[in-house]
């Protein structure tokens, strides 16, 4: 992914086989996988690298945004992406125990996904491995109270090693994150934490590149808080509540796909 | 047990793939193991749900993590963690609860774990040791330094008899012989039972299972009750998930079933009193007096 147009493609490219996958498999969940999408295709595809980095999906009800992604760096096939959430499939609606390599944790219960990269990046240390672990919250998941304790945690041990993601998409599982349970100012909260904390636009690939550099995070974890869309590119999606649950009809899949083809 | 749990671990401190996890516990008893073993001795601090997730990416790493608190902050507090992060993915995680049972006596409700291994033995491929008597806790800790599963260490006092030579650690430990019923024990608890039963006539096998869930039942332990036609188990623990309940089904399974099988549990709070250890057994009849009544008159 090198230059805006090859990126452009991979973006299209992903968003159209994740759309048609969540649609013929009849499943919901695709706002928060739109929304975090570029986040994870950006990451794999410009960030991690596969020897010494490792990555955990804390937000696992995006696996669909997760399994097209290793798709695109042909680490699934589309024999796997047409099983998704079939028996018998590997690909279960959130990321599973065992069956993919990738894949080093089950996560789809929020609030666990932190303390596990921080579990990854303390055992880099006492190992003296080099790399890096990153993970991917949710906004709503912030509501937990062991996503706390792990930002106490990987803040006291100062894991240098760890970059996090908030996907800050603004909708949860009733609500907005605004109506449910407030935390705005997030970034204001994070910053009392002794940890690097930055804003950006989570679709903007060069601005997803650019938050996980190093330096100036004086040795601290970093953690960013990327805004995003829910149902990012497809326009009755978009901002929508409902994105969070029900799944496309035909005329709605059509729609979807003359949207993100048109953009 | 506490200060046999930490000798047991120093032997291991300089071995670089452990790491030792604390809920914030270990007071005058953990200091010389924090010390021996630097960065990879971490106070997790109150945050039992982010210790366990924590030790299972350990895990995952290679890592022989272990995590430690008193017993109803290491099971229940974070049993979800424990179930997802760590038995789904059948990581050699140990968790150490300290003060099983009613071990934390008059300090209330909250700090008693009398369904811990109940619960704990519901997820896939969880072991669970209780030592007895100090003695037992080297071996157990050399056993959770090789374990392939989760593994629970149920820590409580021994309770040994003044002058009583241990015999070698086993998961099934005859402690007596003898013609009379034949009855189990789990845990600290068999050391008064041991005492009390020692007078009984005729007297009792006495049976003590280290290691759960309950298997390789011992041929003289069949035989001893198929001579005797009755057993009774006794844990500190309810019943429901309880060892007692696993023997029954077991021996059903085998065909093996007792002519009378009674079971002396924990029983929770009976008069809704709070007292000493010793004070919450004897309300459940679990006090050696009661157990060596029972055996004596048979009585239900």
């Amino acid at each position: 992914m090198n230059s805006d147009a090859g990126i452009r493609e991979l973006r299209r490219r992903a968003k159209l086989r994740l759309l048609r996958m969540h649609y013929e498999s009849n499943v919901g969940h695709i706002g928060g996988n739109l929304s975090v999408l570029d986040i994870m295709l950006t990451l794999h595809h410009q960030v991690l690298r596969a020897d010494v980095d490792e990555f955990i999906l804390s937000k696992g009800h995006a696996a669909g945004a997760w399994y097209v992604t290793l798709w695109s760096l042909g680490l699934l096939s589309e024999e796997d992406l047409v099983r998704f959430h079939k028996d018998g499939t590997r690909l279960a609606g959130h990321p599973p125990a065992r069956g993919i390599p990738a894949v080093s944790f089950a996560t789809g219960s929020l609030g666990h996904g932190l303390s596990l990269a921080a579990g990854l990046a303390l055992a880099k240390r006492v190992k003296s491995e080099s790399g890096r672990v990153f993970c991917v919250t949710s906004d709503g998941e912030w509501n937990e109270g062991s996503t706390w304790e792990a930002l106490i945690f990987v803040a006291h041990q100062r894991l240098r090693n760890l970059v996090v993601f908030v996907d800050v998409n603004g909708l949860q599982g009733f609500g907005t994150t605004r109506e449910v349970a407030n935390l705005e100012p997030l970034a204001a909260k994070l910053e009392t934490f002794d940890i690097v904390v930055r804003e950006i636009d989570g679709h903007d690939p060069d601005a997803i590149s650019e938050a996980v550099r190093e330096d100036g995070s004086a040795g601290r974890p970093i953690f960013i808080l990327a805004k995003t869309c829910k149902g990012c590119g497809v326009s009755f999606l978009e901002h929508r509540m409902d994105s969070h649950y029900l799944p496309m009809n035909e005329a709605q899949y059509r729609q979807a796909v003359d949207d993100v083809t048109r953009s | 047990m506490r200060s046999a749990f930490s000798r047991a671990l120093l032997a291991y401190a300089d071995r670089k793939d452990f790491v030792f996890l604390t809920g914030d516990l270990g007071f005058k008893a953990l200091e010389e193991l924090r010390d021996a073993m630097g960065e990879r001795f971490i106070n997790a601090g109150v945050a039992e749900q982010n210790m366990v997730s924590v030790a299972a990416a350990l895990a995952r790493k290679g890592l022989r993590a272990w995590t430690y608190s008193i017993a109803p902050f290491m099971y229940a507090r974070p049993f979800e963690q424990i179930r997802n992060d760590v038995c789904l993915h059948d990581l050699p995680v140990i968790f150490v609860g300290n003060g099983g049972g009613y071990g934390y006596g008059v300090m209330g409700a909250t700090h008693h774990a009398i369904e811990d291994y109940g619960a704990l033995l519901t997820l896939a491929r969880m072991r669970v040791l209780v030592p007895a008597f100090d003695m037992d806790v080297e071996p157990m800790v050399r056993q959770c330094f090789s374990a392939e599963h989760p593994t629970y260490l149920r820590l409580g006092l021994s309770e040994e008899p003044k002058n009583y030579v241990v015999p070698a650690y086993a998961a099934w430990r005859k402690l007596l012989s003898g013609p009379g019923a034949t009855v189990v024990v789990v845990g600290p608890l068999v050391g008064g039972i041991l005492s009390a039963l020692r007078g009984v006539e005729p007297t009792p096998s006495l049976w003590l299972i280290g290691e759960l869930p309950v298997e390789n039942l011992p041929e003289e332990f069949l035989e001893d009750l198929e001579r005797s036609g009755r057993l009774i188990v006794v844990e500190e623990h309810v019943a429901a998930g309880s060892a007692g309940q696993q023997l029954a089904h077991r021996l059903l399974e085998l065909g093996k079933p007792p002519r009378q099988f009674q079971h002396r549990t924990a029983l929770g709070y009976v008069s809704g009193l709070y007292g000493s250890q010793k004070f919450h057994r004897a309300e459940s009849g679990l006090d050696p007096a009661a157990i060596a009544a029972l055996v004596t008159t048979g009585g239900r």
